[in-house]
């Protein structure tokens, strides 16, 4: 009986999850020739040609800027409108209803809004900062390029992390902050050395997930936006996985950096679950 | 409404070396509509054996007919069984009328019947005004009817109760007490009650199966089991304050354990002739007094031993640090073997 | 102690004011966006406040007639395919993962254990990283281009069956005992008793697949080649493809509102759900 009732999933696990994950990992061990008809194990000649090939260490290298941005920003400034949201009793409500609207807006959508404000020829913010003589252009600009990626990244994930925030802040046991005050701590004392550090648990789940966030959801905003440019300087890996192995037909490349991926979101959960304390017991 | 037999059960969890006995071999016969407490500490089997019953839990070894009929390998729903749980277990997203007409509904009874039996047991229960409300706006003592109320219905052979008054406070407890004997003395069916408080077995219980470590103590009546006792788990078991058991005693059998009950430990006093023989009598030094209001608790020490007694307050209170002299009649010792704790008459 | 509160609660709701106006203005700039003629939206800097043309840019966009129009499939395909997709993503998944969970919390049988973390690293396993050969399965099934294909890969996650495992651990076990006495099959009991129990976490589940099946992007980039199938979310970034002074912005902007509206109704209508089911998923 049981088994009835796990086959569906089971079976989709299998063939979509398993299988091709496995495919992954055999065909980043190959390499087919350019048309395709035949294939020779390389063992890891390809991911040996990754670590050699400027390209693929220089998406790591924007790949990593780009996730400390969104991730250092996305969580200061949701941790910021949380602290204060769990402070206000009045109208928090609307608030939370309004903080939360990006969270619905698909990464993609949200690129092609950040795109139209930042559009060199009519975009709101170009406009205001050519009034302060600033020339902006994504086009020419890779830090342009990479900060108009970090704000429509970081806009769409603060809806989510505040959720979490605002969550965390109010499981505080009032009481400890109330002695907190009857002790003489400040506002700005109770947050740091009595709500902040409460907050750590929160903090480093929403680190790990905002890094998986700017790792592989926010591929959307990539090809909404720059499209990986000026040149590849905004080619964030998941980028690069897609446009070598759909667009450049590498598919025993596109497969080695699949499996690298792979290997980096395997370490990013392991360590969510093991230092938050998951009740992944069985 | 039927016989209950229980013959050699025996329970076991794992397989091998690693195996961990739980039940050694309990028999026990229990009559037509008669009501069986099974009581005993933490760990002892108790809820093992009702889940047993229940079907709950797997037999290892031995049978258990009810009615006559085996129903080892029987599903709880076909034992014509009943079982009221220490959580109540009721449904929380239906009303008391649906959690008690549930079983019904599944045996496929009639809308009418279902109807008919759902109101009759809500009026003996008094539930009738809470038919449409859900569990969680009733308070804890209704809840626990809403699960007499589901057993009811069902008009088993046999109920079941696993511990149901635990989770009640003091007066709703001693209450719900008197309501299941009303409700017994009512539909007379055979009922089986676990519970750790020996009060609510001693005051609930036509017959008693006292447990320890997966093992029948004893089986008997209240008055058998108190003023009986089958051995020394049994005999400081049962009763508040437990007997007093005394191991090393001046002038007593060393392979004996002498066995008094604290109400029957006397301070002599002026009434009491010197030197008799057909009691005992000892020195003792009072180290403690407790004040119950209706009688006072005396705790002394003779000479390495602990005892209490129970005295009443019209005679003034010993003094603490002071000395007695305590006597018992040897009619009302116990004695039991020291090595097999078995009793000796 | 609490002294200084007038001036914190001042700064209070100033921060949040900001806050809220960087949540909402891009949003804000759609609507506007979308209700102006396209040369009005060719000015720089554009109007910031509303015009008379919502009306004619959705149906321009909807119905695909009209000046600009750029793709050969109307707007209200996409948002048709979109519809399915993430109806279809959210409620398969629920299905299939209420039946695991159940299976995995009330049953005892072999390999229960390797099921279980079998299902678990699934979400290890985002399907950005197996691209390619997700896509080989795919076309191997010949479901490229297909409801099928553009559905299926994503139902199988775990973060669903994660979920109800989580709650039906929370479920007292005297309840499934209890049905048994009354004579519930398990099947019964799971439609009885634990799914009415279930149903708080179904909605909060159903919001969050449902959104996340709309905002799929890079999956069905490689899934739909023809036009017909695009969702939504496809359509407006081919609108964007041209160069920037030649992109019509009323247009993209009447379809990002369209792209934006129904997740975003969802999340409006469902909030409560939608919330405690986010932060309790975690903890």
């Amino acid at each position: 009986m049981p088994w009835v009732l796990i086959a569906p999933q089971a079976f989709i696990v299998l063939a979509f999850f398993f299988w091709p994950a496995g495919q992954a990992l055999i065909q980043s061990l190959q390499q087919s020739d350019a048309f395709g008809t035949s294939v020779e194990w390389v063992g890891f000649a390809n991911f040996l040609s990754l670590w050699r090939d400027d390209t693929y260490l220089a998406s790591f290298k924007t790949t990593a800027i780009f996730s400390l941005w969104v991730a250092g920003l996305g969580i200061s400034i949701s941790l910021l409108l949380a602290f204060f949201a769990d402070r206000i009793v009045r109208g928090a409500w609307v608030y939370r209803s309004l903080l939360i609207l990006p969270y619905a807006v698909a990464p993609v959508v949200a690129g092609v809004l950040w795109l139209f404000l930042f559009s060199p020829s009519v975009g709101l913010a170009s406009y205001i900062l050519e009034q302060w003589g600033l020339h902006w252009n994504i086009l020419l600009n890779s830090n342009h390029a990479m900060t108009l990626i970090v704000i429509a990244a970081v806009w769409k994930q603060i809806s989510y992390n505040f959720l979490f925030f605002l969550a965390g802040f109010q499981s505080i046991p009032k009481s400890l902050i109330e002695a907190a005050a009857i002790d003489g701590a400040g506002v700005w004392r109770r947050f740091w050395t009595i709500q902040f550090p409460l907050l750590t648990p929160t903090t480093f789940f929403l680190l790990v997930v905002n890094t998986v966030y700017a790792f592989f959801e926010t591929f959307g905003v990539v090809d909404a936006t720059t499209k990986g440019g000026p040149g590849k300087d905004t080619a964030i890996l998941i980028y690069k996985v897609y446009f070598d192995g759909f667009k450049a037909m590498d598919l025993g490349g596109s497969a080695a950096q699949s499996v690298v991926l792979m290997f980096i979101v395997i370490g990013l959960t392991f360590l969510q679950f093991r230092y938050i304390e998951r009740k992944v017991n069985y | 409404m039927a016989t209950l037999e229980l013959k050699n059960l025996v329970k076991r969890y794992g397989f091998g070396t690693k195996a961990v006995q739980v039940l050694h071999n309990v028999s026990a016969e229990i009559h037509d509509g008669e009501f069986v407490v099974i009581v005993g500490p933490s760990g002892c089997g108790k809820s093992t054996l009702l889940r047993m019953v229940a079907g709950l839990e797997d037999i290892t070894e031995g049978e258990i007919r009810i009615g006559n009929k085996k129903v080892n390998d029987l599903e709880p729903s076909e034992r014509d069984i009943a079982m009221v749980f220490q959580n109540y277990a009721l449904y929380p997203h239906m009303s008391v009328f649906e959690n008690m007409a549930y079983g019904l509904k599944i045996a496929k009874v009639s809308k009418e019947d279902i109807k008919k039996r759902v109101h009759a047991a809500a009026s003996a229960l008094e539930l009738s005004h809470l038919l449409e409300r859900k569990p969680r706006e009733l308070s804890g003592g209704q809840r626990q009817r809403v699960a007499m109320g589901r057993a009811i219905v069902r008009q088993p052979q046999v109920f079941l109760f696993d511990e149901p008054l635990s989770n009640l406070d003091a007066k709703l407890r001693a209450h719900t007490r008197l309501e299941i004997q009303k409700l017994h003395r009512e539909l007379a069916t055979t009922s089986l009650f676990v519970t750790h408080d020996q009060v609510e077995a001693m005051t609930l219980a036509q017959r008693m199966l006292v447990m320890n470590e997966g093992r029948l103590q004893q089986f008997g009546t209240p008055e058998e089991v108190y003023n009986r006792p089958a051995n020394t788990f049994v005999a400081g078991f049962i009763g508040a304050p437990p007997m007093n058991l005394l191991h090393e005693m001046s002038g007593i059998d060393t392979e004996m354990i002498l066995g008094i009950r604290p109400e029957h430990l006397h301070i002599k006093n002026a009434s009491h002739a010197d030197g008799r023989s057909d009691a005992y009598s000892w020195a003792a030094q009072v180290y403690a007094l407790e004040m119950l209001g209706a009688e006072r608790l005396v705790y002394a020490r003779i000479g390495q031993e602990d005892v209490v007694l129970r005295t009443d307050v019209t005679s003034n209170a010993p003094e603490i640090g002071g000395t007695l002299e305590l006597i018992a009649y040897h009619h009302q010792v116990h004695w039991f073997d020291k090595k097999t704790g078995l009793r000796q008459s | 102690m609490m002294g200084r509160h007038r001036l914190l609660n001042t700064l209070s709701h100033l921060v949040l004011c900001i806050g809220v106006l960087i949540t909402v203005f891009p949003i804000y700039v759609a609507l506007v966006g979308a209700s102006h003629t396209a040369q009005e939206m060719a000015q720089s800097p554009i109007p910031l406040w509303f015009g008379h043309e919502t009306w004619n840019n959705l149906k321009t966009v909807l119905w695909g007639e009209g000046p600009g129009v750029t793709s050969q499939i109307p707007v209200s395909r996409m948002l048709w395919v979109s519809c399915v997709t993430a109806f279809s993503i959210a409620v398969g998944k629920i299905i299939i993962s209420l039946l695991s969970a159940f299976a995995i919390v009330y049953f005892q049988f072999r390999f229960r254990k390797a099921v279980f973390w079998g299902i678990f690293v699934t979400l290890m396993l985002p399907v950005e990283v197996r691209i390619v050969p997700t896509y080989q399965v795919i076309a191997d099934f010949h479901m490229v281009n297909s409801f099928a294909g553009l559905t299926i890969p994503l139902i199988a996650s775990a973060t669903a069956t994660f979920l109800f495992r989580q709650f039906f651990l929370t479920v007292p076990d005297e309840l499934a005992e209890a049905s048994k006495m009354d004579g519930a099959t398990p099947m019964r009991f799971f439609w009885d008793v634990l799914l009415p129990l279930s149903r708080t976490t179904i909605a909060a589940l159903f919001v969050i697949q449902f959104i996340y099946g709309w905002n799929q992007y890079l999956w069905p980039l490689l899934i739909s080649t023809e036009e017909r199938m695009y969702p939504i979310v496809m359509g407006i970034r081919s609108m964007t493809a041209g160069a920037d002074s030649q992109v019509q912005w009323n247009l993209v902007m009447a379809t990002a509102l369209l792209a934006l509206l129904p997740p975003l109704l969802v999340v409006l209508c469902m909030q409560k759900w939608f919330i405690k089911g986010l932060v309790d998923t975690e903890k």
